[in-house]
């Protein structure tokens, strides 16, 4: 036995080195010099230049005492407060009663914040997310809200609409997947066109 | 529709990579040649690459390395604090390094920590990916020598634990990392080394950006079948996650190896229908698992599921990922319906055989078709034979302890946290909900699966020490009795094949395999299902 453990040291050893540092280390060199956006994350930045996220990143288009701004397309919401040191869930199961007041709340907030009938909020709009940083809203909740965005900037609901339908991205290949909204991306464009 | 062009496709794409890569992994452990980087490692570690070993050495050969490995995975996180990389995180106390040192070294992949949180780099490239690799070789390691059992005649050999790790690593796990990473970067996985930092975001609010050497790990966390992820949301995390599709190319990287190596059994044994037969039995209850819970979560609400991926695309994940041991989840699994989290809940009490963990999938359902052997020697009235080889009272003992095994650990494991307080106090949710994800636990600690109800508050002492014992009798107890197996059945000769023997390579077979994996299995767990899951869904 004393043999077989003197073995497994040296093995452990020489795994970390190799399979531990020099393969980690090389992919991520390799990655910094082909594709350093994708390797950073994929961050964003405003029109002045400094970043203000990641294009695969949620994040809360609220103000300080946590009220959604009109003048931004909103976010699912997110268990863990779109906090990146902290990805996850709610964890609560379908039959659990926190969820049911949950999500009857939520319905009625978005639908009164947009101005439509409750039965119109998907229910992408009152769940939260797995990893709480979904980037994405459904295009059905995107489409209730853009009356919304457009009279908080005093703009046409056509040209918002136009902005959401180039932030829209389809299926994968057209059949992985499902269609969604990347929300700082439009939010990014809308500042951009509108000011 | 399209949610079944997905399965579709990937179906396809593990139909045309299985032969060459079943044949490719053959030809790694039979072959006579040690490549010139494979001695170069022989000799650095140390060992006799030539010499054969009889089934006690390979098997402490291999809990030796297991050992070891626990040990230095728990001083890594232990001293965290004092090594370079650590991000500025403080050393990891006691119950949560051993847990998760013991989850990383069994392939299980329990993760009670919050990555983001816990681990600095260093420990998650240099301690935890390099597990990822190891432990899937020793998952390997082990099928080799049992298929040695039933090829090899009138021996005491069962070939060299070393030579079979280290040509799991060089010649299968690294070359298929290092490709899958760079598919995983282009598809916008992150690789880098920044510890992360804060950004003020467009409304003016601040928001924590992580980094880290994702893809290289996310790589080889569904090639070998770990699943530990690098973020606590797993493969739900858009950075380990970003896109459908490489969501659904990390699908098929966990089952890319179960599903092939019945090839390799195949050819290993000299019939390729014999593995022809297992991966039918295989293919079939994967296929029922996903149609069930795809037809379960059909418009389920998304609590816990993310709009890139949708609802077929996650049903699909989450049925992959319980289905071998990986355990990774690119939904939350707590928030399924109850009947869909059922599914994943009996798919890895199944024990991990429908395709199962790298290796551990298919020596596990070998065992079953021992079982399946003798029952139907039982009904005959004949010796049971499988692969030329008498299964005596010695191999069925070792069987049948096999089998007890993992049920044993779960339930008895369940019933003593449901009993002491400190387990009640870690449910999240209550009533029959709450009994599921102590079930869930330790099904999963049990099976080395890893993924979670995650409501359960798991990083506490009680079940950072319980569940770790969990994972380490699942693991350990099942390797120790087949390769005990292995040895029994290399030493005999090979019983000639008569009219009076069963064929292990028809339907008929195939189809009494199925049934005593189910049989087995539900017998086994349907009164806690009942319990949990079942009173749940029809309340």
């Amino acid at each position: 036995m004393t043999r077989q453990l003197l073995a497994s040291v040296r093995a452990l050893l020489l795994a970390t080195v190799v399979l531990g540092l020099a393969y980690p280390l090389l992919l991520t060199g390799l990655a910094q010099v082909a594709v350093p956006g994708r390797a950073d994350g994929s961050l964003v930045s405003s029109a002045d230049g400094t970043v203000v996220g990641s294009s695969l990143l949620g994040q809360g288009f609220v103000d300080s005492s946590g009220d959604p701004l009109p003048q931004y397309f909103q976010s699912r919401p997110s268990a863990g407060d779109w906090d990146g040191a902290a990805s996850g869930g709610s964890n609560l199961g379908p039959s659990s009663p926190e969820l049911a007041e949950a999500v009857g709340s939520r319905r009625a907030e978005v639908a009164s914040f947009n101005g439509v009938p409750e039965s119109q909020v998907p229910d992408d709009a009152v769940t939260t997310s797995a990893s709480g940083l979904d980037p994405d809203i459904s295009p059905a909740y995107a489409a209730i809200q853009v009356d919304r965005v457009a009279a908080a900037r005093g703009v046409s609901a056509d040209e918002v609409s136009a902005l959401v339908a180039q932030a829209t991205h389809g299926r994968d290949l057209g059949f992985i997947g499902a269609p969604g909204v990347d929300v700082l991306d439009l939010n990014l464009a809308l500042d951009r066109a509108f000011g | 529709m399209t949610g079944w062009l997905q399965v579709a496709v990937l179906v396809l794409a593990l139909g045309l990579v299985h032969r060459p890569l079943g044949d490719w992994m053959a030809r790694v452990y039979t072959s006579g040649e040690h490549w010139r980087v494979e001695r170069l490692t022989y000799r650095l570690v140390g060992v006799d690459a030539d010499a054969e070993q009889r089934w006690p050495t390979y098997l402490r050969s291999i809990l030796a390395f297991s050992l070891v490995g626990v040990l230095l995975l728990y001083s890594l996180q232990r001293l965290q604090a004092l090594l370079p990389l650590d991000n500025g995180m403080a050393s990891v106390e006691p119950s949560s390094a051993w847990n998760t040192a013991v989850s990383f070294v069994t392939n299980t992949n329990w993760q009670g920590y919050a990555g983001e949180s816990t681990m600095g780099h260093l420990v998650q490239m240099a301690g935890l990916a390099v597990q990822n690799f190891v432990s899937a070789a020793v998952g390997l390691a082990v099928l080799v020598a049992l298929v040695r059992g039933f090829v090899r005649r009138g021996t005491d050999r069962l070939g060299n634990a070393w030579v079979d790790i280290t040509r799991s690593v060089v010649r299968l796990l690294l070359p298929l990392a290092v490709l899958a990473t760079v598919v995983l970067v282009l598809g916008g996985v992150v690789q880098n080394l920044r510890s992360g930092g804060d950004v003020t975001t467009l409304a003016g609010g601040s928001q924590f950006i992580p980094g880290g050497p994702v893809a290289s790990q996310e790589a080889i966390k569904e090639l070998g079948t770990n699943g530990g992820g690098f973020y606590n949301a797993n493969s739900a995390h858009p950075f380990e996650g970003p896109t459908a599709w490489v969501s659904l190319f990390q699908v098929f990287l966990m089952l890319v190896i179960p599903f092939s190596l019945p090839r390799t059994f195949g050819r290993m044994v000299g019939d390729r229908k014999q593995g022809l037969a297992i991966l039918g039995v295989m293919g079939l209850l994967a296929g029922i698992s996903l149609a069930l819970i795809s037809s379960f979560q059909a418009g389920a609400l998304p609590e816990g599921q993310e709009v890139r991926f949708g609802g077929p695309l996650s049903s699909l994940f989450a049925a992959s990922t319980t289905l071998t041991s990986t355990g990774a989840i690119n939904t939350q699994h707590d928030s399924l319906t109850p009947l869909g989290g059922m599914v994943t809940l009996f798919n890895m009490m199944l024990g991990e055989v429908a395709p199962g963990g790298v290796g551990s999938g298919l020596y596990g359902m070998l065992v079953l078709a021992v079982v399946a052997v003798f029952v139907a020697g039982l009904m005959v009235g004949r010796t049971p034979e499988y692969l030329g080889k008498k299964l005596g009272r010695r191999e069925m003992t070792l069987a049948s302890l096999y089998i007890l095994t993992t049920p044993a650990i779960v339930l008895i494991g369940t019933a003593v946290a449901i009993a002491v307080p400190a387990g009640q106090a870690g449910m999240l949710n209550s009533g029959p909900h709450g009994l599921s994800e102590v079930l869930y636990a330790f099904t999963s600690a049990g099976n080395n699966n890893g993924s979670a109800f995650a409501g359960l508050s798991a990083n506490t002492p009680f079940y950072n020490t319980a569940l770790g014992l969990a994972m380490v009798l699942g693991r350990f107890v099942p390797i120790v009795l087949v390769v005990a197996l292995a040895g029994k059945l290399a030493a005999q000769g090979k019983v000639p094949v008569t009219s009076g023997t069963l064929p292990t390579h028809r339907p008929l077979f195939a189809g009494l395999l199925t049934a005593v994996v189910l049989v087995v299995v539900g017998l086994t767990y349907f009164p806690v299902l009942a319990l949990g899951p079942l009173a749940e869904g029809l309340s």
